[in-house]
């Protein structure tokens, strides 16, 4: 990939707590325009990339570009031209949501007049034109979360770095901010995102990357990684003794995972196996699509935790 | 290290006003509050003391003990005022509010941070050390002009406590711990910095000790500014203070980067 195509570039990077590793020999690069997701567990190292990315972790090996600076040296410069939104709300509660974007552009340099000329538009993308005056300890959490949307993009940045960005939000909350990130990409902004959602990687992402302490264990794009790693239809089959099930159905299946008290059947031919189940008590049998979390579960033998 | 250390300083000359006026929008909310609050102490000290003990004691140094006291409560008052916003307003920006993450993610440095909490509490301190004057003007027990004279002085005290707060906080895992600097290092020094009597009352190994103190400089300037007498060797309680703001303000960012910025 040509340097000026490219908005994240890590290359060969480890990082250590104590003798803790949290990140294990990381390579990857963001192409402009593109959403990339780090999707894996909690602990599996994606808040410190992307806390080394905006250069408050340093790596003790390797090397990262962040829209042509080096990180950590010219960190500084990078972050002119990103924007960001942390995994923990950190608004200013006290102020209205328009202070808020009043006092973070003011953190850009920009000037009071700059600042007001931007806002409006700002608010309306975040939907809170109505919410201008209001304080933010008013909001409800859907509404906090646009709100820091709105307010990494003060600066037009090139760059969003997004950690978690919709954990703890319900369903309508969360689909608006998706919604949102995909007018962002339409209009070229270049996202990373962090999730342990696998339905948020496979809708937002282009690419993605799987992580499992610190290490990646998978990269590409969502179908790619579905269509290579299960290919297949998956059976979620569960109310019955496991063991004996999992004798009586693996003529059948591909592959077979067992997680808590479920089995996943993978299987070219779901029909087959079904017949089989037939006129069982108490079992439950769910025929669906495979997706990312079959693909992580094939990978690691464990599902991501919720 | 070197090259990561000259990172975090202050990028430039005016990035830490943008902290300072976020600070301050936040003050306007509750400034009257905040005003009243910060008086009641001093004013209290200043009454009670002055009245009562002033009965007993008399004149202090050829002036009423009130108005020596006077001086000593705007230097106490400009000190627990930079000191309390930096230990409890500043650290809840930095801890539980996240407030110096959010500013982290833009362009400026924790230098710049620390920088503009310093002016912040430095400017409070101006606020209440000027408030007593004030009220000390008031009354008679200084001269309107002595409140402009003792201003520079007040302001350098309130970045020499915040700056040393700053190194408390830098290090402090929580609030519990503030109680420590408060009853071990500043109750001391009231009492050991001719606040409420002149150091010649101490036994002499203690005013020698006493003298290094940084809230015995500030006295040592403010209460000849006030009661227009000049000081002795200003030049020294100056330079003294001087040093007591910047050192901390090197220390405490550096231990900030450790904390923060790993």
């Amino acid at each position: 990939m040509n340097m000026s195509t490219v908005a994240i570039d890590f290359s060969g990077v480890k990082k250590s707590f104590g003798d803790k590793l949290i990140v294990n020999d990381l390579s990857f690069s963001v192409a402009r325009g593109e959403c990339f997701g780090l999707l894996g567990p909690n602990g599996a190292g994606k808040s410190t990339i992307a806390r080394m990315l905006l250069g408050m972790i340093s790596p003790d090996v390797g090397e990262i570009t962040v829209l042509d600076e080096p990180v950590p040296s010219r960190a500084r410069a990078a972050r002119v031209r990103v924007g960001v939104v942390p995994q923990f709300d950190n608004l200013e509660n006290e102020f209205t949501v328009l202070e808020n974007l009043l006092v973070f552009g003011r953190y850009f340099g920009m000037s009071a007049r700059k600042i007001e000329a931007v806002a409006p538009s700002l608010l309306e993308f975040a939907r809170l034109e109505a919410k201008a005056d209001v304080r933010v300890s008013k909001l409800s959490g859907g509404m906090k979360r646009r709100l820091t949307l709105a307010r990494a993009l003060i600066n037009d940045p090139h760059l969003l770095v997004m950690d978690e960005p919709t954990t703890g939000l319900d369903p309508h909350a969360r689909h608006l901010i998706w919604e949102r990130l995909r007018v962002l990409l339409a209009r070229g902004k270049t996202i990373l995102l962090t999730t342990h959602f696998m339905e948020e990687a496979e809708r937002l992402c282009d690419r993605l990357c799987v992580l499992e302490s610190g290490c990646k264990i998978a990269e590409g794009k969502p179908d790619a990684l579905i269509d290579e790693h299960i290919g297949c239809n998956v059976l979620e089959i569960y109310g019955g003794d496991l063991h004996q099930l999992q004798e009586l159905i693996r003529p059948y299946a591909r592959h077979i995972e067992v997680s808590g008290e479920t089995l996943f059947c993978y299987a070219q031919y779901p029909e087959q196996v079904c017949v089989h189940l037939r006129g069982r008590a108490g079992l439950r049998v769910l025929q669906r699509p495979p997706n990312l979390e079959d693909v992580f579960l094939r990978l690691t033998g464990r599902e991501m935790e919720k | 290290m070197n090259e990561s250390y000259a990172s975090v300083m202050p990028a430039n000359a005016y990035n830490w006003i943008a902290v300072w006026r976020r600070n301050f929008m936040a003050w306007r909310k509750v400034a009257l509050a905040s005003i009243l609050g910060n008086l009641a102490d001093p004013i209290t000290n200043l009454f009670g003391l002055g009245f009562g003990l002033g009965l007993i004691v008399g004149q202090v140094e050829g002036t009423s003990y009130i108005a020596f006291l006077a001086a000593g409560m705007v230097a106490v008052s400009a000190m627990t005022s930079a000191t309390f916003e930096t230990l409890y307003a500043a650290f809840a920006r930095m801890d539980a509010k996240r407030t110096w993450e959010a500013i982290l993610s833009t362009q400026l440095t924790l230098g710049d941070i620390v920088l503009g909490e310093l002016v912040w509490a430095a400017s409070k301190s101006v606020l209440a050390g000027t408030a007593i004057g004030i009220v000390a003007a008031t009354m008679g027990y200084t001269s309107w002009p002595s409140i402009l004279y003792a201003m520079p002085t007040i302001a350098l005290t309130g970045l020499v406590f915040s700056s040393l707060a700053m190194v408390v906080i830098s290090l402090a895992p929580s609030y519990d711990y503030f109680v420590f600097y408060q009853t071990l290092v500043l109750t001391p020094m009231v009492f050991l910095c001719g606040v409420v009597f002149p150091t010649s009352q101490l036994p002499g190994s203690f005013q020698h000790a006493a003298a290094m103190l940084p809230l015995a400089h500030s006295v040592d300037l403010i209460r000849p500014a006030m009661l227009e007498r000049g000081a002795d060797s200003a030049a020294l309680h100056v330079g003294a203070l001087c040093v007591y703001a910047v050192l901390p303000f090197f220390a405490s960012t550096a231990l900030f980067q450790r904390r923060l910025l790993r």
